[in-house]
């Protein structure tokens, strides 16, 4: 099995890097949708790999950041109520919403737990039957199926005391309105890996032919990144647009068919409100009908007050790709981890906190 | 409520709040779970003090440890709360004498656990050569704490002319490492509920103050040491930089991790240099001797990786930068507050 180093060694390396600077003949711009991948670029420094032709840009891909206060606000209304337990991933909790977060709400005792899994949410309601066990179900298609299969489960246990708060967001759908907007100018995606080994590179197949603009899907290790860097390269240099796998250990065109099943066994896509995009058709997962006792928004009467934003933060701009976070006034000043503004400098996989925290040499 | 206290054998086999009463019960659990095994002649007429004597610049340390779970691979919370105590007096170059012990126990630990915990901290305590000689006990309700909490406070001897200190940190100076890092972080996690993974990693937690000494009799230049705990080596280094204003350059490939960190970080989104040790050390030493003082530590037991990660510099003060295996180079910061469990 390979291990680890096996993707950083470094004489593979500079093969990979001598092939992009010989096909970077012209300037080409690439997002990478995924924050993982804007996590894994700047940790590696592979911008000082890259000629100074190819830009990388980050993406909407960070599914912490792209949730709307409006909707953080829920889960922070729900977490008040009494005999009710709010569970979420980790990264949730830190995120300021319009007036509080999770974290605040947890320290005035209200009951927010982290759990890594959907399924521990499961156990969390089996073993607390007296209350209501709600999960905050934030990601995109990749942590979709993993909640479908809880609320499936909850189902045939017939578990009464299961909610889950669907802010889930697809992928596809929001890159196809990025560039719509004609705010951004790619000449290739860096398409995100784990999202694309549950529904398959097929999904991407319309960028590369309605909008002319190459495809390759990452995985998350210097050497992959570097691969699917080339591999636009060459299709630029080539003047070609498809869709291609530089991480065919973990993706198939057609994707992971079992969990793509539950997913759609559970779920039906809805509107999904995105920050700094709004709210865009078909770009979310709500429950269907059938599973209507278990959508934690039907089943709670609770106010999650007026929605206001953060004064000056641009995570909704760095989401888009309009943006950097060096660009942003509050960046570094008054925005850290420490003390965050903006979700983008909250999650492990923000931009900005990714900035931050590996900034390159000449940053600081 | 006042607890209901039996003298059947089905209450006595878990710690009751009349544990920590002052009372007969509490003298109980002192003489037989502790002063039994703890046994020194400082400790043992129990006064209210200990009565001890030193001469010379004395250290003087405490720490509180809440780990969870309190049994993890390769040590427990007793191990953890003696090593981090002799660790800490260690890290300016003292010889660690005298430990004080304090429990606060939840209501229900049952008692075979905590005889399990000081029959580890009797083992520590022998190998590091220290001395438990005082101590206290509370019992506390049931949700008050989680199983048990400990603290240790320390004291111990700076030979003369030591002087160690985070602010000592010079240009040139060499950086080493004892060994791999994020060992102690990735094998409690892997114990944790909901997150349990095998593995077969075990905690690094360990005494490091024959280590230390070691040290020091190879080189009279060492300038800094500190161990990497909470936060791990890259919180460390990023405290000598600032401590002592200078630049840290560490190389990627020099860093020891085993294979099971590496992998296992991978999986957690977490970085290596980011996750907490309990038995390493990083020590800044004048470059002339650090060959000398790597080659004396691969002979003990806890230094066996010891390598050479790095220099000091002066540009940028305060500011760890790691060369990365690709050739690259980029920020190493510090660890922000992040929602993981209790480590130590």
């Amino acid at each position: 099995m390979a291990t680890v180093d096996d993707f950083r060694r470094s004489e593979l390396v500079a093969g990979i890097v001598s092939s992009i600077n010989r096909h970077a003949t012209r300037e080409a711009r690439f997002m990478e949708f995924c924050g993982g991948h804007t996590v894994a670029i700047l940790k590696n420094g592979i911008r000082q790999l890259l000629p100074p032709t190819i830009i990388l840009t980050s993406g909407p891909g960070c599914p912490v950041c792209v949730t709307d206060n409006a909707d953080l606000d829920k889960a922070i209304a729900l977490a008040k109520l009494p005999d009710l337990i709010l569970v979420s991933f980790g990264d949730m909790l830190r995120v300021p919403g319009s007036c509080s977060s999770l974290q605040e709400v947890r320290a005035a005792g209200n009951d927010v737990r982290i759990v890594y899994s959907p399924l521990d949410a499961l156990e969390l309601a089996r073993t607390n039957s007296q209350k209501s066990v709600v999960f905050l179900a934030v990601g995109f298609e990749t942590t979709a199926p993993g909640v479908a299969a809880s609320v499936l489960q909850a189902k045939q246990e017939g578990l009464k005391n299961y909610y889950i708060l669907s802010l889930h967001k697809l992928c596809p759908p929001i890159t196809k309105v990025l560039l719509d907007s004609g705010e951004i100018n790619l000449q290739g995606l860096i398409c995100p890996g784990h999202v694309s080994a549950i529904i398959g590179s097929e999904p991407w197949q319309f960028i590369a032919g309605d909008y002319g603009i190459p495809c390759v899907v990452s995985g998350f290790e210097p050497l992959d990144i570097l691969q699917c860097v080339d591999m636009l390269t060459q299709q630029v240099a080539r003047e070609e647009a498809k869709v291609e796998i530089a991480y065919k250990r973990g993706v198939t065109p057609q994707g992971n068919q079992t969990a793509i099943k539950i997913m759609e066994q559970v779920f039906q896509p809805a509107p999904a409100n995105w920050r700094g995009v709004g709210e865009v058709a078909d770009s979310g997962l709500a429950l269907r009908p059938e599973f209507k006792d278990f959508d934690a928004e039907l089943n709670f009467d609770f106010d999650p007050g007026p929605t206001k934003t953060q004064k000056g933060c641009i995570c909704g701009d760095i989401l888009r790709g309009v943006k950097t976070p060096q660009e942003c006034k509050l960046f570094r000043k008054v925005c850290t981890p420490v003390s965050p503004v903006g979700p983008c400098m909250v999650s492990s996989e923000g931009s900005c906190a990714a900035y931050y925290h590996y900034g390159e040499d000449n940053e600081r | 409520m006042p607890p209901i206290i039996t003298t059947g054998k089905t209450m006595r086999d878990k710690v009751l709040l009349a544990h920590g009463s002052g009372g007969k019960l509490a003298h109980e659990i002192v003489r037989n779970s502790f002063v039994s095994a703890l046994d020194n002649p400082i400790l043992n007429p129990l006064d209210d003090s200990a009565i001890i004597s030193a001469e010379g610049r004395l250290a003087f340390t405490t720490d509180s440890y809440v780990v969870q779970p309190i049994f993890f691979p390769g040590g427990d919370i007793g191990r953890l709360a003696i090593c981090g105590t002799v660790n800490d007096l260690s890290m300016v170059g003292a010889k660690p004498l005298y430990l004080s012990l304090s429990f606060i126990i939840e209501e229900g630990l049952l008692i075979k656990d905590l005889e399990r915990v000081v029959a580890s901290i009797k083992e520590t305590a022998e190998e590091s050569g220290v001395k438990i000689v005082t101590g206290d006990t509370k019992v506390v309700n049931r949700g008050s704490a989680d199983r048990l909490f400990i603290n240790t406070a320390g004291v111990g001897i700076i030979p003369p002319k030591v002087d160690i200190s985070g602010h000592n940190a010079q240009p040139g100076d060499a950086v080493i490492i004892n060994g791999t890092i994020g060992d102690h972080g990735i094998a409690v996690l892997s114990q944790r509920e909901g997150l349990g993974f095998a593995t077969k990693l075990e905690s690094d937690c360990s005494p490091l103050n024959g280590l230390v000494a070691e040290m020091l009799e190879a080189s009279n230049a060492m300038r800094c040491l500190r161990d990497p705990t909470r936060g791990g080596l890259a919180s460390t280094l990023n405290e000598l930089a600032e401590q002592s204003r200078v630049s840290i350059r560490i190389e990627e490939d020099r860093i020891p991790v085993r294979e099971e960190v590496a992998g296992a970080c991978e999986r957690l989104g977490l970085d290596p240099l980011h996750v907490a040790n309990e038995g390493k050390l990083v020590a800044v030493v004048e470059a002339k001797d650090a060959e000398a003082v790597v080659a004396r530590m691969k002979k003990n037991k806890y230094g066996r990786d010891a390598a050479i990660i790095g220099e000091v510099r002066e540009e940028h003060p305060g500011r760890v930068v790691m060369k990365t295996r690709l050739g690259t180079s980029r920020i190493v910061d510090m660890l922000v507050g992040e929602p993981l469990p209790r480590i130590c």
